[in-house]
């Protein structure tokens, strides 16, 4: 999938997509030199910004674990990423069939807490999955990825009686999600 | 199409993924074995357990469990295996049951990975067996299917590993005990526990849904900038301290939460594993569906306990977490959209009106129609939304109310007509009922948890009270006295025989009449203490067991309490206060509010605050740690999740029933044969 790419997520037999998980996962850069045992750790963070009518709602990270609705979760956060490889070190599941009827867009963003930039850490990725056959619809490799400390990665909306997702996948600058306000909202 | 098998019978399996799920009123161990066409188990490492628990196409929990999800791919199962049994053991050496003839038959179903049943079979007849083959999958003539075995073995698993031609048999099965014993170590068996987390400024990847951890008020920071952020009022919230988890047993019931989670593809060969490889604890799963999800438009049929836990009681309790949760989160969803709703058409409508163009004609009337259409409409489909919800919300309490044991139950529940002294204290003990304005007939028990970890407060006072048409304050208080006489009754009849105690002080003797049932069937502890003398000798009682209590906690030897100490817990009603209290006394009753609840001593105030204000900002605290209770509906109790403000409801015997009175004459029979 590449920028700007839209999908629509209604399933080849009609039925519409009913679950979305957006996974994050990351390693720290090894440090090389004098203090190259010291670990860096490096905190990334998933978002996702619930819209009405360009209107940010309600907004799931790692202060606020679930939308008051419910229909969206955050898994919980993790501080330092994965020991392993290839894993989601963070989560964020929509139920698409229970957001509110005013929610028309949901926006998915990833931020590094601790300030590090995409080029410090390894193997990280976010991507988009249909939670409920586990097929992969959309994946940013982040690593290596600049001088930037955030990313406006996808956005699902509305359309007609499903949902389609469209891939932004656009860098930005900021710790938390409020920080990307202004990124987010050309998207909309 | 569930096929319900009996020992001995097949049934074909149409799909390779599957997942086998257990359930057993005890932990218990899975395990599989691959057999060849003969069913020889040709080596250790053709056997799933908790020690190896992935083989391909196969994994199995790693620890002990009242509840298992083992996922299979028939597909990924090597060409050379003819037969995949799984094996059912209790763990040894770790202080359980023994024999499956000491616990509830296990159930065991083969199902899709989503959840719908294949086949099922509950394994009955067993007794003095340890460890049972279980199911087993097989080819036939290039198909799959099951068949229900049942086959018990008194030897445990290294019998039942012999039988099935394993030469190691016996040292396997001591590795698995030991892994599963270590397992057992690590985890916590007693059901949900309170965290006593309080700071969760930021939450590290720990439960995510539950009450615990939205935290009583939303926090600064939780509301979007710019956003709309909902201003609820602040209502207390029922649960000071951060609640239990519904759906989270502490112990180790979902073992492993890959194969909790992603059922779909735990196994070597299925497309996409998202579980981190080395980490057991990491991101946690989603909450696991307990029953198979309700498709939309065709809503699952609601279970009485459908939810995780140790026992009957533990399911239906977080059971009703679920509900509540559920109504909380659905309520948002309908508000804010209907918020939305209305601000959106504010801003259309002041734009009609503003905009130069639609002065002429009829082109204002026409904007402010269409906006006033999409408010409608969105309102509508909100609506529609929420009863959606709220019809498969209360087909669940049609079903789950009836199957509440008393402790739970509403005094018209037909349980209390059954009643007996139970043996035990039950885990939590229903207040009243929760509701919403906009689900007025769907009633949440409200559920806190034993023993009592704050006081309660009756309130018989005006103020803040909904409805205003209580004028005739003598009927609030006499409904607070039998709110509070319903609630001490409730507890004396949930606790075993002699572990409860109940203590009234009514210095003035005005609630003589309502303590009548108390009183007449001998249930209190000491008869109601009159007067100034009456209050001052209880408290001291009370004050004095509470040091006692407290010097032998905290110098380590809780064991060398006077024999004469009675241990059950009790219960302070207090009346009429502050009428008939000193200073002393009164000081006394903040001591016992603060330092009671951690010994077994709790209060229960049955007050108007105003009656009390002489003391000024001296008994804030003492009313602040209070859960406060109305005698009549009022919105005062916050949801943990949301913050909505929730109209409380007292659990009041039905008018003409006696059956508070059957009940504590039980209790009083049961004490007399006690004694």
């Amino acid at each position: 999938m590449t920028k700007g790419q839209a999908i629509s997520l209604q399933k080849n037999d009609g039925g519409s997509l009913t679950a979305v998980r957006m996974g994050l996962g990351w390693q720290a850069a090894p440090r090389r030199g004098l203090f190259g045992s010291r670990t860096r750790e490096i905190d990334l963070d998933a978002s996702a910004v619930l819209f009405a009518d360009k209107q940010p709602v309600d907004v799931v990270f790692f202060r606020h674990l679930v939308s008051d609705d419910g229909s969206v979760r955050h898994t919980g956060d993790n501080l330092v990423g994965g020991v392993g490889q290839g894993g989601d070190d963070e989560a964020i599941l929509v139920d698409l069939s229970r957001v509110p009827v005013h929610i028309d867009q949901i926006v998915f963003t990833v931020n590094s807490f601790t300030g590090q930039t995409f080029q410090e850490v390894q193997n990280a990725f976010c991507r988009l999955v249909d939670e409920t056959n586990g097929q992969e619809l959309a994946r940013y490799t982040l690593a290596g990825g600049g001088q930037y400390t955030a990313q406006i990665m996808a956005k699902v909306h509305r359309s007609g009686p499903g949902w389609t997702l469209t891939a932004i996948g656009t860098p930005a600058n900021g710790r938390t999600f409020q920080d990307l306000m202004p990124s987010i909202l050309p998207h909309l | 199409m569930t096929a319900e098998l009996a020992r001995g019978q097949n049934h074909p399996l149409s799909q390779a993924r599957l997942e086998i799920r257990v359930s057993a009123g005890t932990p218990i161990v899975a395990s599989a074995t691959l057999g060849d066409e003969n069913g020889k188990v040709h080596g250790v490492d053709w056997v799933a357990h908790p020690g190896a628990p992935v083989l391909p196409g196969l994994e199995v929990s790693k620890q002990a469990a009242a509840g298992h999800r083992l996922a299979v791919d028939l597909g990924a199962v090597p060409e050379a295996v003819h037969r995949v049994s799984v094996l059912l053991a209790l763990p040894i050496g770790v202080g359980g049951p023994v024999r499956f003839g000491a616990v509830a038959a296990p159930f065991i179903a083969v199902t899709g990975l989503d959840g719908t049943e294949v086949a099922s079979y509950t394994i009955t007849g067993l007794d003095a067996e340890s460890a049972v083959v279980a199911l087993e999958l097989y080819r036939r003539q290039g198909a799959w299917k099951v068949r229900a075995v049942g086959q018990g073995y008194a030897g445990g698993l290294a019998e039942l590993l012999t039988d099935q031609g394993l030469p190691e048999a016996g040292r396997l099965a001591g590795g698995i005990n030991d892994a599963v014993a270590q397992g057992l170590a690590r985890s916590v068996q007693a059901p949900p526990q309170r965290t006593a987390d309080g700071d969760r400024t930021r939450q590290t990847a720990a439960p995510a849904p539950g009450p615990d951890q939205s935290g009583p008020a939303p926090q600064a920071g939780s509301t979007p900038q710019g956003a709309p952020g909902p201003v609820p009022p602040h209502p207390t919230s029922p649960y000071g301290a951060p609640g239990p988890q519904p759906g989270y047993p502490a112990g180790p019931a979902p073992a492993d939460p890959s194969t909790v989670t992603q059922p779909a593809t735990p196994t070597a060969g299925g497309p996409v594993d998202y579980s981190h490889p080395r980490r057991q604890t990491g991101a946690p799963p989603s909450p696991p569906p307990t029953a198979p999800q309700a498709r939309p438009g065709q809503p699952a049929q609601p279970v009485a306990g459908d939810a995780n836990g140790w026992s009957m009681d533990e399911r239906l309790y977080n059971q009703i977490w679920g509900m509540f949760e559920d109504l909380a989160r659905n309520t948002a969803a309908y508000r804010s959209a209907v918020d939305f709703a209305e601000s959106r058409m504010e801003k259309e409508l002041d734009q009609a009106l503003s905009d130069p163009r639609n002065r002429i004609g009829g082109q204002s009337d026409a904007a402010r129609e269409v906006a006033r259409g999409k408010h409608a409409q969105l309102v509508d489909q909100a609506r529609a939304s929420l009863d959606r919800d709220l019809a498969q919300l209360s087909a669940e309490a049609e079903v789950v109310e009836p199957a509440l044991p008393p402790a739970f139950a509403r005094w018209d529940n037909p349980v209390w007509h059954g009643y007996r002294v139970p043996m035990e204290i039950p885990m939590a003990l229903r207040l009243g009922d929760l509701y919403l304005p906009e689900s007025e007939l769907l009633r949440i028990p409200m559920l806190v948890r034993l023993p009592l970890e704050r006081g309660l407060w009756i309130d018989s006072g005006q103020g803040g009270l909904l409805d205003e048409s209580f004028a005739d304050s003598h009927e609030l208080r006499r409904l607070a006295l039998d709110t509070a006489v319903a609630l001490a009754a409730r507890l004396l009849a949930v606790y075993p025989t002699g572990e409860f105690g109940v203590h009234v002080i009514d210095p003035a003797g005005s609630g003589v009449q309502a303590f009548a049932p108390l009183v007449q069937t001998g249930v209190l502890a000491t008869p109601p203490a009159p007067g100034a003398a009456g209050v001052a000798d209880v408290l001291a009682r009370l004050t004095q067991r509470v040091d006692l209590v407290q010097m032998a906690v905290r110098g380590g030897v809780p064991d060398s309490l006077p024999p004469g100490l009675d241990t059950a817990e009790q219960l302070l009603i207090v009346h009429d206060f502050p009428h008939g209290f000193d200073d002393r006394a009164v000081t006394q009753l903040r001591y016992l509010a603060d330092e009671g609840p951690a010994v077994g001593v709790h209060l229960m105030m049955v007050a108007d605050r105003e009656e009390a204000a002489a003391y000024g900002p001296l008994l804030d605290p003492l009313w602040r740690s209070l859960l406060r209770l109305t005698p009549v509906p009022d919105d005062h109790l916050a949801d943990p999740w949301v913050g909505h403000a929730w109209t409380y409801e007292p659990a009041l015997v039905p008018s003409g029933s006696q059956v508070l009175q059957q009940v504590l004459a039980r209790v009083a029979e049961a004490r007399t044969r006690h004694r």
